[in-house]
């Protein structure tokens, strides 16, 4: 028992079949304390969180609430005991207003009208007291992602929340925002509101905790004062052995393979893409950096031959690709590593040889027919080539690690020797091995002459492997600058859309 | 209680689960047919001697199962590209008109391998038209095929009354609403002489090994299975998903309208508005219990033309209403669904 | 041309438009509580049967109207209550469960039907429903005849639009039931239950359909035969479609459609040398129609169809 603690976890263990998500977790959170919860993609943070607010029940092990166990498996006693959780991914409804998505579960649901005016009292005087400005009236679908970021927390705090948990709360952010978000917390805590964030950003953690308990494998590992530690020894506790990036090697680069003018692509009412102006050269890397849904997702479709421009140009070795189909792109030399693995790589229910050959079945048949030897062949040494562990050429996609699932997508693109190559969050959700893995690969395309465009929400994956950068921003793009030359300011305030144009390379 | 999806799902559990399915329809139905003062064993027994109890009844039981084997054939095929025909009865009579108007009189003269492969064609395009339509609106304006081609059901039984009424009327059938014959010559041959069992039946069977080829062996098999499974991932990676769509829903019209066509040309000879006993609804039950392989829709056919067959004797012989075959078949497809859960998932605690 | 348009000057047409309305009003009811909460219930033509035959058979046997519909209601919610077991938890194709649902239903109400009742040459029959005059308002010219002198079941039909509608929108009941069809994890992030929700609702939502096939056996007919829904569970899943998922235009879309069904039966005897089959086709076709003209701006519940399973995303 820790005398003064609000919360405390204790013992906690959680198992999905074989893996063990959490391993005996023992923590505990003070009256008025920011704690912070780091560790890498799938080091177990969200699963202890899910068990916490009762989304989950616990294999073993108890939680206490200012001293009383909360009943497993039951987020309404959650709630009661005054915890509040924001969510990675928001749990709003976009065809309802701010209102209805804050009231729901808190009256009782065989009462016969609710109290729209109280409801809105109540959240208008949150707004003010929390600095977390909203309009109870607004349609969720209406409103900006931090907007729906402040939506999130207000549930919690007009549930009385006292404990208020954040789920990777800055993912969707830009960095001027995230402080802001930071603050907010840091006047919470001050207001007697205890706070756990989960994060995997040493400086989000450095900079806005009191305390940090590392995960990696399910377990602690440890525990430390903020003000007692650096940067430095949270990655390596994190990472838990030192893995060492690859680094970008410098060489000569040679002419533009790929270069867009004027691209611009209008969706639901706004600009997902607005006179968009770049080119890729041979052996080059070009970093996108950005916030997550400013344009990048569209910038992808496009240039994988799934959506069409309204206007602008694309052009591969001279010739317009703007209006290619998929097929059509991979005919042409073009990769294509597209956002999410498991929505557009792979189709998880097919074997390993089939996703290898999905991309090229015609290259891979006569009058018709799979030559299905030949596939699995071709499979197989992509297999060996990459690295890609537990699996052979018959294993159904969907048993792939996240890491191998990448290099099979990486694998299938790369052996043909692209001329270009689109790599969009390549390593989003990858733990550090895989990601280590998947630069290595891009590094080597890139010195085999490849141009590759890369997308990423990771500045330290852009900045590490691209030669020139550009931020997007509500669907513009900043001019390109050499990566020698930034700074995480200096991106930083890109990445809100704030540029000069003067030092373009 | 939560589900965790198995690794790899067995081939014997693929195997069954139908047969779960089916024994959990028999059981619940014993109930039914309790309550009607019959012993259970005594009405399957009856069941079995009805569908299997002579040359006549194995004759009658195959006859049933062959325009099942091509309408559970057609759900199957579009079941699995998530294409949901169940339009499958009207497709049947589309096909069924198409190869009474053509095998009336145009067609007499031709030599007959190229006028069944005509009618044939003419069945198959009928059907295949009738699926295009609900499939393009889908592709082209999201609307739900499942309730169009539900609808299109009534459009087309109606439009069968108002064929078989007017232009294809048969003059010769003293006032009853049935259409002109198909010219005897152009009828298929009997299987097994003094029966109803025709060659369509080996026809049907041909078909399923056809396109058992084509799913597991082809390019468009691939296609076809990767845009089933995820579409995302199969426009991705260059699948047409709506040239494949297309394609899917033209080879599943008209297999259902094959079905109708052989009927015609096999054991009915001309097409009324009750030629279906509901062939293309128990075409979806079909597919479902062969879990949407083509091979399985044989073994699916032939088990509930028994039990269709048998149902009929069963209720000549006990008195219990032969309206238990339905009820059989549907609890049957919905134990399939739970079955072919448990095939892919584990419950956990 | 000008007795076409004499047709619609008749009260007689406007009485029968609420009646033949009625249900499909109860239908679109029923199909939107399913959908509001994310379930799509193809069950609904089986259910309706159901509730044909229940609602008659009760009657038949000696019970009293109004407890012929309250039979109905609750096997229309037994029905239901599988189709919610197979699709919520279990997680199972809405579409596949749906259509089973339906066999299962109607096959089973044949099924009784045919164990329980002796039919001779001509379907037995049983007392209706009577129309019922309101006191007063039935007085009114014109709309006395075509609003006030339904049959009971009418009247509740209205009437339950109205409770629908402000149950949707006005209770923290509905609130969450529409939540549910939004993103039924955000239900679960707030401590309700959105499975227990869902199922409740398929229950309710095949109750109030169930209700709609009563209507036929009880009030429109007097008897029970087989085949005689005919398709309005599907045009009724139609509407709910063409009605944006709300319940006042649910009401609108089933009279508009109930119009179109009065206007051309009374077409047809005027009009001369046109089959009588092009007559009958013209409701289905109606509904295809329909469904195109919103399919491309209908606002579809998000979660419609989308299995919930805890944790999972």
């Amino acid at each position: 028992m820790n005398a003064g603690a609000v919360l405390e976890l204790e013992g906690i263990t959680k198992r999905f079949g074989a893996l063990v998500a959490n391993d005996d977790v023992t923590l505990s959170l003070q009256k008025g304390e920011v704690l912070a919860l780091l560790g890498e993609n799938g080091a177990g943070k969200t699963t202890l969180m899910n068990i916490l607010f009762g989304h989950y029940a616990a294999d073993a092990g108890e939680v206490r609430v200012e001293g009383k166990p909360l009943p497993s498996g039951k987020p309404r006693a959650a709630i009661a005991a005054g915890v509040g959780m924001v969510h990675q991914h928001f749990t709003l409804a976009g065809n309802l207003t701010v209102l209805e998505n804050i009231v729901i579960g808190s009256e009782s649901l065989w009462k016969l009208g609710m109290d729209r005016e109280g409801a809105e009292r109540k959240i208008r005087a949150l707004s003010v007291q929390f600095g977390l400005p909203v309009d109870p009236a607004a349609r969720i679908g209406d409103l900006s992602v931090g907007e729906r970021q402040r939506v999130e927390i207000l549930k919690a705090l007009y549930r009385d929340a006292r404990i208020l948990i954040l789920d990777e709360p800055t993912a969707v952010l830009a960095r001027p925002e995230a402080e802001q978000l930071f603050t907010i917390l840091r006047g919470m805590a001050q207001g007697g509101l205890s706070i756990i964030f989960i994060s995997h950003k040493l400086h989000e953690v450095m900079g806005a905790s009191d305390r940090v308990v590392v995960l990696r494998g399910g377990k602690v590992v440890a525990e430390r004062a903020t003000g007692q530690t650096n940067a430095a020894e949270l990655a390596e506790l994190m990472v838990g052995r030192a893995v060492a990036r690859p680094k970008r090697a410098a060489h000569e680069v040679g002419a533009p393979v790929v270069v867009a003018e004027g691209l611009s692509v209008s969706s639901g009412g706004g600009m997902a893409l607005d006179r968009v102006r770049f080119e890729v050269r041979a052996g080059e890397i070009l970093g996108i950096v950005g916030v997550s849904g400013n344009g990048q997702a569209m910038l992808g479709r496009v240039l994988s031959g799934l959506a069409r421009p309204d206007a602008g140009t694309i052009t591969f070795d001279g010739r317009d690709i703007s209006r290619i189909t998929p097929r059509e792109a991979v005919g042409l030399g073009i990769g294509r590593v597209p956002e999410d693995r498991h929505a557009e790589g792979v189709v998880g229910d097919l074997a390993v040889w089939e996703n290898a050959v999905l991309e090229r079945l015609r290259d891979f048949a006569r009058w018709g027919f799979v030559r299905r030897r030949a596939a699995e062949a071709h499979a197989a040494g992509l297999i060996a080539r990459f690295d890609i562990r537990g699996a052979g050429p018959a294993t159904r996609t969907r048993l792939l690690s996240g890491g191998n699932m990448q290099k099979l997508i990486l694998g299938r693109n790369l052996a043909a020797g692209p001329r270009f190559l689109l790599a969009n969050q390549p390593t989003r959700g990858l733990d550090e091995g895989a990601i280590a893995a998947v630069h290595q690969e891009l590094l080597m395309a890139r010195a085999e002459g490849a141009a590759i465009l890369l997308i990423s929400e990771d500045l330290d994956e852009a900045v590490g492997l691209s030669d020139r950068l550009q931020a997007i921003s509500k669907g513009r793009l900043s001019e390109p600058i050499a990566a020698e030359a930034v700074d995480a300011r200096r991106l930083g305030l890109m990445m809100a859309g704030v540029w000069e144009t003067r030092d373009a390379v | 209680m939560r589900f965790e999806r198995r690794e790899e799902v067995s081939v014997s559990a693929l195997i069954l689960a139908p047969l779960g399915a089916v024994l959990a329809a028999l059981v619940l139905c014993a109930g039914l047919i309790a309550m009607a003062g019959v012993s259970p064993w005594t009405a399957y027994a009856e069941m079995l001697r009805g569908a299997f109890g002579s040359r006549l009844a194995v004759t009658e039981t195959f006859t049933r199962a062959s325009p099942l084997i091509l309408t559970g054939l057609a759900a199957a095929v579009a079941f699995r590209a998530r294409l949901w025909n169940i339009g499958g009865e009207g497709q049947f009579y589309m096909g069924a008109l198409a190869a009474a108007a053509l095998g009336h009189s145009v067609l007499i003269g031709w030599p007959l391998p190229l006028a069944w492969a005509a009618l044939a064609a003419a069945g198959m395009a009928a059907g295949a038209v009738l699926l295009l339509v609900p499939a393009l609106l889908r592709l082209r304006f999201g609307v739900d095929e499942v309730v169009t081609t539900l609808l299109l059901n009534f459009i087309v039984l109606l439009f069968v009354g108002l064929m078989v009424e007017g232009v294809l009327k048969d003059p010769m059938a003293f006032g009853w609403p049935q259409s002109v014959p198909v010219a005897a010559g152009l009828r298929l041959p009997d299987l097994v002489p003094r029966s109803r069992l025709h060659v369509g039946i080996v026809l049907a069977v041909v078909v399923v090994l056809v396109v058992w080829l084509v799913q597991s062996r082809t390019v468009f098999g691939a296609e076809t299975r990767a845009a089933g499974l995820n579409p995302r991932a199969a426009a991705f990676a260059g699948v047409p998903i709506t040239a494949t769509l297309v394609k899917v829903a033209l080879l599943s019209g008209g297999l259902a309208g094959l079905a109708g066509a052989i009927e015609v040309l096999g054991p009915v000879g001309y097409v009324t508005t009750t030629l279906s006993p509901g062939f293309g609804y128990a075409g979806i039950v079909v597919a479902m219990l062969a879990a949407l392989h083509p091979l399985g829709v044989v073994a699916a056919s032939v088990f509930v033309a028994t039990v269709f067959v048998g149902a009929d004797a069963m209720s000549r012989a006990t008195g219990v209403p032969s309206f238990i075959a339905d009820v059989i078949m549907a609890v049957a497809l919905l134990a399939m669904l739970v079955a072919l859960l448990f095939t892919t998932y584990r419950v956990r605690r | 041309m000008m007795e076409a348009f004499e047709i619609l000057t008749t009260a007689s047409l406007w009485a029968a438009v609420l009646r033949i309305a009625t249900p499909l009003i109860f239908g679109v009811l029923g199909a939107l509580i399913c959908e509001r909460a994310g379930v799509l219930n193809l069950g609904i033509e089986g259910i309706m049967t159901m509730g044909a035959m229940v609602g008659w058979l009760t009657v038949y046997w000696g019970g009293d109207l109004w407890t012929g519909l309250a039979m109905a209601v609750l096997a229309g919610m037994v029905m239901g209550w599988v189709h919610a077991m197979l699709t919520v938890p279990l997680g199972l194709s809405q579409h596949v469960s749906g259509l089973g649902i339906t066999l299962l239903a109607s096959a089973l109400s044949y099924y009784l039907y045919r164990l329980w009742v002796e039919v001779g040459d001509l379907p037995p029959t049983i007392e209706p429903f009577l129309p019922w005059a309101v006191p007063f308002l039935s007085d009114i010219p014109f709309v006395g005849e075509v609003l006030f002198t339904q049959t009971p079941p009418t009247y509740v039909a209205l009437m339950l639009v109205g409770v629908v509608a402000w149950m949707l929108a006005r209770t923290p009941m509905g609130l969450a039931l529409r939540m549910t069809g939004e993103n039924p994890h955000a239900v679960e992030a707030q401590g309700l239950n959105p499975v227990r929700i869902r199922i409740w609702a398929v229950m309710v939502g095949s109750g109030i359909m169930a209700l709609g096939g009563a209507f036929l056996t009880t009030a429109a007919f007097n008897s029970f035969f087989p085949g005689m829904v005919q398709g309005r569970g599907w045009i009724c899943i139609a509407l709910v479609v063409f009605a944006s998922w709300r319940p006042g235009k649910a009401l609108i879309g089933a009279l508009l459609f109930a119009l179109f069904d009065a206007f051309q039966l009374r077409l047809q005897t005027v009009v001369e040398g046109v089959p009588y089959q092009l007559f009958l086709m013209a409701p289905y076709v109606l509904s295809i129609v329909a469904l195109i003209l919103v399919a491309r701006r209908a606002r579809v519940p998000e979660a419609l169809m989308q299995p919930y399973r805890r944790g999972e995303r």
